[in-house]
């Protein structure tokens, strides 16, 4: 295990960062203020309402809690990609793929940024809370889920960072496209659908797939259907869509690294 | 042959502004038919003018770039497809592009690449050890490479591009932009690495001495076609760059007076300046002595820089 080259790789980046202390400090800080923000914003909300879109807030701490556990590791494993555009414009990329490994792989663990362990860590002991203060249902199925539904929410989101960030083999001035749907999907998913209206929701929710990041996943924890009359069993989909998102990316990382060796930068 | 290209083509579609608003695709061959077939440890200077399609061609070579038409094999594998198995067996130095990690010590660059290329502890030592001792590493393999001088860092790099054992060695203008110690003690480790034979090594460059102290052939390319292929001494025979012999005589030169196998260029009272043609430096200076009386004597080597400058444009 401390000999794959992925792992050392890391180990490297890690120390390169440990290298600017004061800055690496600074960044912690700083993701923990951001953190409390987040989810405190969310908690301003109940001073004047009791409920959000009919759910109470024991509820929609779970949906919340899923939501951040699912974004923070995203994008602290996976958030980086989105500096491929300046690999591809410096010709970095070409330095990676001169390596004996595989250009995503590398991409991922070079770009690793260990202040956000910070916050993956903070969203655990957030879903922890989450899952003691919210009326769950405890079945076995329940506690399945309840384990892989933050992964497969990890797995589409990082999926997505992927997508987005592969536009740049195609369009290096990608800029910050992608930031719409992957932060603007990260605060739709942490809040119940119902909360959203008509088209947006239908695009949102299920044209793009948020519903299932978190909540599908806690209305089946929760033992409730959705009151918009989506079907059951979709509520235990999340690692199913996972998978497909996953596959998706992995179509168009290809399909753009394919493009790079016919153009170049 | 460990490389093999036959009808190497690499094109790029370049949009072009056409009038106000339309914009039109032209294709430009980058790479145009190119023929290489490389033998197992020879040292080649690949050359050429900016732009020419040598940067494009090592791309295409390393597994970075696809070709758009033709064949290409590099140590019996295909570049693109099976990148990652040829990356173990090629090394590369891309001068502007750096392989080591900026905020480390040189010597953690050294021990990652271990780790990426899997090389057994004992071999990957040996060869350091080796890289240490010829590029005076030691002073500055515990300096983070962001202190390293460029000198120091190119050093670096190639040591970086050799510990996995390569059988090919890619490298793009490995000198540019050294100081002069720094440029001999590049050169000097290549024609030592060159020497010993086992590695192949495939070197881009501008600089002139290192085409002249390095490459025993040399592929010239131009527009993304091969101009030339041989020996440096092929390229001036091609190219009519004689040698030069100037002579300070006790007398002025006779007028008229002809030296078989020479022409005289130019008299400068008792100074004259002839060009070997049809003839060895030896026999020319043989029939001199014997009719003129000599005080001083050099021989002057053809400049290459003239018969590269011929080359480029295109005479």
């Amino acid at each position: 295990m401390a000999d794959n080259p992925y792992l050392r790789v890391l180990g490297a980046q890690v120390r390169s960062q440990a290298q600017y202390r004061a800055s690496f400090a600074l960044d912690l800080v700083t993701a923990t203020v951001l953190a409390a923000v987040d989810v405190g914003a969310i908690f301003m909300l109940f001073r004047v309402t009791k409920t959000l879109g009919g759910f109470a807030w024991t509820e929609i701490i779970l949906i919340t809690a899923l939501s951040v556990v699912a974004f923070s590791f995203a994008d602290g494993l996976v958030g980086e990609i989105e500096r491929l555009k300046t690999y591809v414009r410096t010709g970095l990329l070409d330095t990676v793929l001169l390596r004996p490994l595989s250009a995503l792989g590398q991409l991922l663990v070079l770009d690793f940024a260990s202040r956000r362990l910070g916050r993956m860590l903070q969203a655990l002991v957030f879903y922890g809370v989450a899952l003691v203060v919210a009326p769950v249902v405890w079945t076995p199925g329940a506690v399945l889920l309840a384990v892989l539904a933050p992964i497969a929410g990890a797995v589409f989101f990082g999926s997505l960072f992927v997508v987005f960030a592969s536009l740049a083999f195609w369009w290096v001035e990608s800029g910050d496209v992608g930031n719409a749907f992957t932060y603007g999907g990260r605060d739709f998913t942490n809040y119940p659908t119902t909360m959203f209206g008509g088209w947006f929701r239908g695009l949102f929710a299920y044209g793009l797939g948020f519903a299932f990041v978190a909540y599908l996943p806690a209305l089946a924890l929760l033992g409730r259907s959705d009151p918009l009359g989506v079907p059951d069993p979709l509520r235990w989909l999340s690692p199913v869509v996972a998978l497909l998102a996953l596959l998706f990316a992995r179509t168009v990382w290809r399909a753009g690294l394919r493009r790079y060796g016919s153009t170049g930068s | 042959m460990i490389i093999e290209t036959r009808g190497l083509r690499k094109d790029f579609t370049v949009r072009k502004k056409v009038g106000r608003f339309r914009r039109e695709s032209v294709t430009v061959p980058a790479v145009d038919g190119v023929d290489l077939a490389i033998d197992r440890g020879e040292l080649l200077g690949y050359i050429g003018p900016n732009g020419a399609g040598k940067s494009t061609t090592l791309k295409i070579l390393t597994g970075i770039m696809t070709p758009s038409a033709g064949e290409v094999t590099v140590c019996g594998l295909r570049p693109v497809p099976q990148r990652t198995t040829l990356a173990r067996r090629i090394g590369s130095v891309f001068g502007q592009r750096s392989q080591l990690w900026w905020d480390l010590p040189l010597r953690d660059s050294f021990d990652l690449l271990r780790h990426v290329y899997r090389v057994p502890p004992a071999e990957h030592a040996a060869r350091l050890k080796r890289c240490r001792a010829l590029l005076d590493l030691d002073e500055f393999l515990d300096t983070p490479v962001r202190q390293l001088s460029l000198g120091q860092r190119m050093r670096g790099e190639i040591t970086a591009s050799l510990l996995h054992g390569p059988e090919v060695l890619f490298l793009d203008e490995p000198t540019i932009g050294l100081d002069v110690m720094s440029k001999q003690a590049v050169r000097g480790f290549l024609a030592e690495l060159g020497a010993a034979g086992d590695t192949t090594i495939v070197l881009t460059t501008h600089d002139l001495a290192d085409i002249e102290k390095l490459c025993e052939r040399l592929v010239v390319i131009d527009h993304g076609r091969v101009v030339h292929d041989g020996s440096l001494e092929a390229l001036h025979d091609r190219y009519d760059s004689r040698r030069g012999i100037v002579a300070d005589l006790e007398a002025p030169w006779p007028a008229g007076l002809v030296i078989p196998g020479a022409r005289v260029v130019e008299v400068d009272g008792s100074r004259v300046r002839l060009e070997v043609d049809g003839a060895t430096v030896g026999e020319v200076v043989g029939r001199l002595a014997a009719v003129v009386a000599l005080r001083d004597l050099s021989v002057v080597e053809p400049e290459i820089e003239d018969v590269i400058a011929k080359l480029y444009g295109g005479a």
